[in-house]
């Protein structure tokens, strides 16, 4: 296996409703960005791979509409995915681990504001037994949340724990787009959304888009930026049946840890795609993250980009390795409901 | 459900977006809006889009800069349309045609009336026929339909989009 780099990685500010900026003037501020970071250019790109979710901009094909805010000429070769451009990153590393690129750039964007989102992702559930019933994203988060509680696998306390961290942690990431932490009596006194989330525990609608280049270690080490290897990178997905999934724990999660070797390395710290506060106390019990930081950048709570926010994780640990005395850290990613389908990935810091 | 023993039910499905344009495309609206029909120029390419998209599809960076443009044009492709539309009042057949605007370096689709169908070619000139300024609004259907000038027509290799 080829040693894969991130190069650099940009997010933009991210807004509650970026207004009339459409996806294509979201997505060049951050490419040009990376761009910028690594002093490239398009021609020294051998793949570009997209991530966002047609359904939030409410056309078909939408997607290669936002190909318009990348150059494509000469042709480029290039691709997409309809999920989180975290995916998009698996596929480039793919591409290159394959032989046939020694550099890609990511994208990622989308913009939650127009529509709405619950219903939006409603119908990405399976299309037969649960998008009929229109069960939405945060019902079905709090589905899990009920359960994890019940359990006491979580408590109430560890869900405001991680909503504090979380703002707290907030301010560190300019881009942020809540940084503000209820207390105690507020968290407790809101009502729910759906029990037993209320709307700190859900994180905020939220408008923007982020890009990533990568390359093979040949080519970090012409553009001198060898800096932050990703070490290993794995994804899993459970059944489309939630009926047919214990909520109590992530298969998909454990096994992701076993094969990027999790107990083997000594983590500083892990940026986790935690939409709901819930589930960062449980995925960090779950694979045992409990004495490590857990979400510098504030994570999701404080701004989730929908079809960015994955990528966000892993840039994000990106930029503390790169920005601290950091050695290792664990990204991860999401997409489904309850955490169906999930991504780890292992960075570390080489110089 | 009134009728027994249906073994199937109809389940509707449907989202509401507030679309938003982006801020090119709105700047072009806003101009349409006057009766005028502005396109950006890619600062890299020179290349004048219209309706602009606030960015060049082949250099990637923002044309910012503006030019205005006549309501005349060639056509740069059509299909006749023979199968009504459900819903569309424009009885068939009619032309749909992709109109490159004097000036513009690619096309975007309308129709052509006023015309004898067995006529309609590629390179045909044309000319805008606008509704009464009343009922303008931030919309192309402030054009009512293209009408052909009776000029001699383009060379069709004229349409090759070039770098400038």
């Amino acid at each position: 296996m080829k040693d894969i780099y991130i190069l650099g990685y940009a997010q933009n500010q991210i807004l509650s409703d970026a207004g009339a900026a459409n996806e294509v003037e979201l997505i060049m501020p951050v490419v040009h960005e990376v761009f910028k970071q690594t002093g490239l250019n398009q021609d020294n790109i051998d793949f570009t791979c997209s991530g966002s979710c047609d359904y939030l901009q409410g056309a078909a094909f939408a997607f290669v509409e936002g190909l318009s805010a990348i150059q494509t000429n000469p042709p480029i070769k290039e691709s997409h995915v309809e999920m989180d451009a975290a995916w998009a990153l698996f596929e480039s590393i793919l591409k290159i681990q394959m032989g046939d690129a020694e550099s890609a750039l990511i994208y990622g964007f989308g913009k939650s504001s127009p529509g709405n989102l619950d219903s939006i992702v409603s119908l990405q559930t399976d299309p037969y037994y649960l998008a009929p019933l229109w069960a939405d994203r945060v019902s079905l988060a709090a589905l899990q949340a009920r359960v994890l509680l019940d359990r006491s696998i979580i408590t109430k306390d560890s869900m405001f724990d991680a909503i504090q961290q979380a703002m707290t942690n907030a301010q560190n990431n300019q881009n942020s787009l809540v940084q503000s932490s209820p207390s105690l009596d507020q968290y407790l006194d809101s009502e729910f959304i759906s029990s037993p989330l209320n709307k700190f525990d859900c994180s905020p609608i939220s408008d923007g888009a982020s890009a990533m280049i990568i390359g093979t270690k040949e080519f970090a080490e012409n553009i001198n930026r060898k800096f932050v290897c990703i070490n290993s990178i794995h994804h899993n997905i459970e059944t489309s049946n939630l009926g047919a999934r214990d909520l109590t724990t992530s298969k998909s999660i454990t096994s992701l840890a076993k094969l990027i070797q999790l107990d083997q390395i000594k983590l500083d710290f892990a940026e986790l795609h935690t939409q709901f506060s819930f589930e960062a106390p449980f995925i960090s019990n779950l694979i045992g993250l409990q004495d490590i930081p857990v979400n510098l950048s504030g994570g999701p709570l404080s701004g989730n980009v929908v079809m960015a926010a994955g990528l966000d994780a892993i840039g994000k640990s990106y930029e503390s390795l790169l920005n601290n005395n950091y050695s290792n850290a664990l990204a991860h990613a999401t997409s489904g409901p309850c955490l169906q389908q999930n991504m780890l990935v292992h960075l570390e810091r080489k110089q | 459900m009134t009728e027994e023993n249906k073994d199937y039910f109809e389940s509707p499905i449907s989202l509401n977006y507030n679309y938003t344009a982006g801020f090119a495309t709105t700047r072009f609206l806003k101009k349409v809006a006057l009766g005028k029909l502005v396109g950006q120029k890619c600062p890299k390419c020179k290349a004048v889009y219209v309706p602009p998209r606030g960015s060049c599809p082949r250099d990637g960076i923002p044309t910012n800069e503006e030019v205005e443009l006549p309501d005349t044009g060639s056509v740069e492709s059509f299909t006749i349309v023979h199968i009504p539309i459900p819903g569309n009042p424009i009885v068939p057949p009619y032309v749909c045609a992709m109109i490159r605007l004097d000036g513009a370096d690619i096309s975007f689709l309308h129709l052509i009336q006023d015309i004898d169908l067995a006529e309609i070619r590629i390179g045909m000139r044309v000319k805008a026929v606008w509704k009464d300024k009343s009922e303008w609004d931030t919309t192309l259907e402030n054009i009512k339909w293209f009408q052909p000038t009776g000029e001699p027509d383009m060379d069709p290799d004229s349409y090759i989009f070039k770098t400038k």
